[in-house]
């Protein structure tokens, strides 16, 4: 048994690597595949995946290109220039904001680190007293507790309407064409969009307020059609909501995810001077291993490991590799070898597997017949 | 289009294929159209844009592409140029196929011209398809006159790009083909399907077996229509800040050619597998409605609607769902291997012939008809209720019913295609040791749903729209539309 804490442990798996900060995409990709307890780990520590994806020899194959962030960033300059006049014209018709009520206050003013203490004060003061109904909070800081950690958390905007109610704003750069936007981006938007609402939830409790007054209807923004004018619809996020709680949860009971790993596990990866790593990294490869990955290929798009977990599963013949459609279809038999095994009739099914195995014995025999 | 069906036996030729380290068969005969000199499509957008085009590599010859580039990336009038550019050569290729037609009859209506031949295009990838429709969407309702005029061959040229499109999603259609989705339907590789969608990368599995370099940005460039990420920031950024369009060019360029080697090694790829007998029969459907485009545009019907109003969505629904039925259908007639699939799940059975009684027959005096009786023995485990009808890929014009089926032996009974003859001719019921396969798999289909016109849409489905599809003529408003 281990004489320490799971904080202290959680240190010791990241060693003397800085922490890396959680933002709110990397808490949403949590929830993409909340039974992955290498990425609960790791993200848990605070360990900084995609350096240890380098390190390893498996950088993640995101980038994102220039003209891309380019366009992101002019696009959110537009709608928020002005004291985001845009951004208003939109929610007054959007949630009825009254023209003559709406302020705007712009968090970043006083400072950086202020900012957290200085949004709380607003949010409080807004939901005390209905008389400043009809505001914009650019710029806030929210924060949330990710397994003992302090996750900073900057939404684009918080809008407070009359009625008593908040709605986070979230200004994506992809367009919505004819109604229509590409189903993944919406989706990974509002995942993002779920954290923020958990947070300012969150903050409003602690601050002794019905956490119910920020609204699960997020605003997103996004260009119409193929221009530069921006066009506001509200998103539910209730469901992402409800996984996201689902998978933080999960994530406070990091001790026992911790249980049966030996106590000097870590995967710091020993930054030299320079802050380069110096772990060698077999090592750093073989401590990971001690801990399971659930690969999917969605990781793909998702987690800064998917390469090195690729990789695993390749070498272990795991039946992951094709998808979980072809999981589903397998009826839960996990590795390449048996599955064919069962299929040739080299392998006799164990208890449970007869159907799957007279299935694929029966494939097997269609094919050849097929094919020759 | 979309992902190829995953069934028991595709997952099991994903396993074959990582055990082995090559792609599998999953088909026996090739399931779409491919005519010679086909129009191989392959566009590239400026990323962050919703449909900003930066460059296209297209030809219908394999050692003749030609590259059509946005020398300045960010100014908008060199994108309409570029759109003209690409009319210059899309439009006289779908004209060649305009001017050779037949007459076709119609039961109930008017004859109509179908062209003898059409029109194909082939893009890398479903995102190819997708951003097609959006260059489409982006054209076709600019005008030549007025206070934004572009180029008169710009708005047609949208029409077409739509139609295409919007084809591409009818199940079974060949006239523009995703060569990944296409690959896919034929192959099973020993990756997941999602990783099928980088071309490079199916197509290793198909030939030599898998490898880290079609992962590679550097050794296989995307497909596009997105760039690599770093090939932005590290190429194309530099050279759009140089101003030297020949440098934008040939960087562009080198994102191409090498997509535009592996378009025709897929190409071949599927020309090397025989056509499956339906084949024929769809592209016919396919000419029949290029026909129809180019009619209703010749006609001067303006460009197809942003959106389809609920009577238009609807029937364009059903015609989908037959059409999905029927491509179902006719694939597991043309195809062993599809049929295998059904073979599995008991809706099907094949096996050899050990009884006949050619010269069974049912009722007296005039309606006295001829009901062959066949006995096949067979391995595949059938889950079909006696009284079931049947039909059969050996002879396609039949009917069958099920009478008995029991340890292997299945007793079936031919019920139409017998002809009015006292004796079956010869050939009609199958030989003693024939192999043969019956399934309830069959092409008949239910009507299409009698839908109200578009007039008469009820207010539950959002009353008559505003704009019919047909009246929509684009305004200044439309032809104005930025695009940024």
């Amino acid at each position: 048994m281990s004489g320490m804490n799971t904080q202290q442990r959680l240190d010791a798996l990241r060693g003397a690597t800085p922490p890396r900060p959680h933002d709110a995409r990397a808490i949403a990709a949590l929830a993409a595949n909340p039974g992955c307890t290498r990425r609960a780990l790791m993200d848990g520590a605070g360990a900084d995946k995609d350096a240890a994806a380098r390190h390893l020899g498996f950088p993640a194959p995101f980038g994102q290109s220039p003209f891309a962030i380019t366009r992101g960033n002019v696009f959110e300059s537009l709608v928020k220039a002005d004291g985001c006049a845009e951004l208003l014209r939109m929610l007054r018709e959007l949630l009825g904001l009254p023209i003559a009520e709406v302020a705007y206050h712009d968090v970043e003013n006083v400072g950086a680190h202020l900012r957290h203490a200085h949004t709380r004060a607003l949010i409080d003061r807004a939901a005390r007293d209905a008389q400043d109904a009809g505001t914009l909070y650019d710029h806030p800081l929210l924060t949330l507790r990710i397994a003992g950690h302090t996750a900073y958390l900057e939404p684009d905007v918080v809008a407070f309407q009359l009625g008593g109610r908040f709605h986070i704003v979230e200004i994506k750069s992809f367009a919505v064409i004819d109604g229509q936007a590409d189903p993944a981006a919406v989706a990974a938007a509002a995942r993002q969009a779920a954290v923020y609402v958990l947070a300012l939830r969150t903050l409003l409790e602690e601050l002794g307020h019905d956490p119910l007054q920020v609204s699960h209807d997020v605003v997103l923004v996004c260009p119409e059609n193929f221009a530069n004018r921006p066009v506001a619809t509200l998103v539910d996020v209730r469901k992402q909501l409800a996984v996201l709680r689902r998978q933080l949860t999960r994530m406070t009971t990091l001790d026992r995810l911790l249980e049966g790993l030996p106590d000097d596990l870590t995967f710091d990866l020993l930054p030299g001077e320079d802050g380069r790593p110096t772990r060698p990294v077999a090592e750093l490869a073989d401590a990971l291993r001690r801990t399971t990955a659930r690969y999917a290929p969605d990781c793909l798009s998702t987690c800064d490991l998917c390469f090195f977990c690729r990789d695993e599963a390749r070498q272990e013949g795991a039946s992951d590799l094709l998808g979980r459609q072809v999981r589903d279809e397998l009826g839960g038999v996990g590795s390449v070898a048996e599955a064919l095994g069962l299929a040739d009739g080299a392998r006799d099914p164990a208890a449970g597997q007869e159907e799957i195995a007279r299935l694929l014995r029966n494939a097997e025999r269609l094919r050849r017949e097929c094919l020759t | 289009m979309g992902v190829p069906g995953v069934s028991l036996l595709t997952s099991l030729a994903r396993l074959r294929a990582l055990d082995e380290g090559i792609a599998q068969p999953i088909a026996t005969v090739r399931h779409c159209h491919l005519r010679d000199q086909p129009m191989v499509f392959i566009p590239l957008k400026l990323s962050g844009e919703a449909a900003a085009p930066l460059a296209a590599m297209l030809g219908t010859e394999r050692d003749r592409p030609r590259l059509l580039v946005v020398s300045q990336p960010r100014n908008r009038d060199l994108r309409f140029a570029w759109a003209a550019e690409l009319a210059g050569v899309l439009l006289p290729y779908i004209a060649r196929f305009l001017a050779d037609t037949e007459t076709v009859e119609r039961r109930g209506a008017d004859p109509y011209e179908r062209a003898l031949d059409a029109p194909q295009l082939i893009v890398p990838n479903a995102a190819g398809v997708a951003f097609t429709r959006l260059l489409g969407r982006s054209t076709r309702f600019r005008r030549a006159d007025g206070p934004y005029p572009v180029p008169d061959v710009v708005p047609l040229l949208g029409r077409w790009l739509t139609y295409f499109g919007e084809r591409a999603a009818y199940p079974g259609s060949s006239l523009m083909l995703a060569a990944t989705e296409e690959l896919g339907r034929h192959w099973a590789s020993g990756q997941s399907s999602l990783e099928d969608a980088n071309l490079a990368a199916l197509l290793g599995w198909i030939t030599e077996g898998p490898s880290d370099a079609a992962e590679d940005p550097l050794i296989w460039p995307p497909a596009g229509p997105a760039t690599d990420p770093g090939f932005d920031a590290e190429v194309l950024a530099p050279a759009i800040d140089s101003g030297s369009a020949e440098r934008i060019t040939e960087a562009l360029r080198s994102q191409l050619e090498p997509t535009w080697r592996l378009m025709w090694q897929a190409i071949d790829l599927l020309a090397g597998l025989e056509a499956g007998a339906s084949v024929a029969q769809r592209w016919e459907q396919d000419r029949g409605s290029f026909s129809g485009m180019a009619q209703s545009i010749a006609e001067g019907a303006p460009p197809q609607a942003r959106r389809d109003g609920a009577i238009a969505a609807a029937a364009k629904l059903a015609r989908m769902e037959r059409a999905q039925a029927g491509y179902e259908v006719q694939r597991a007639y043309d195809d062993p291997l599809i049929m295998a699939e059904y073979r599995l799940t008991g809706e099907a059975f094949a096996g050899e012939v050990i009884e006949t009684v050619p010269d069974n027959v049912e009722g007296e005096g005039r309606s006295r008809k001829l009901r062959p009786l066949v006995v096949i023995k067979t391995d595949d485990p059938v889950r079909l209720p006696p009284g079931a009808s049947l039909g059969t890929p050996q002879r396609r014009g039949q009917g069958a019913e099920l009478v008995s089926a029991d340890e292997g032996l299945v007793t079936v009974k031919i019920t139409k295609g017998m002809g009015r003859g006292k004796t079956p001719t010869p050939g009609a019921v199958p030989e003693v040791g024939e192999r043969v396969c019956y399934t309830s798999l069959t092409d008949d289909f239910q009507g299409s749903p009698n839908l109200p016109d578009a007039e008469a849409t009820p207010w539950t489905h959002g009353g008559p729209p505003q704009h019919h599809a047909a009246e929509h003529t684009p305004d200044d408003e439309d032809a104005q539309e930025e695009w940024s």
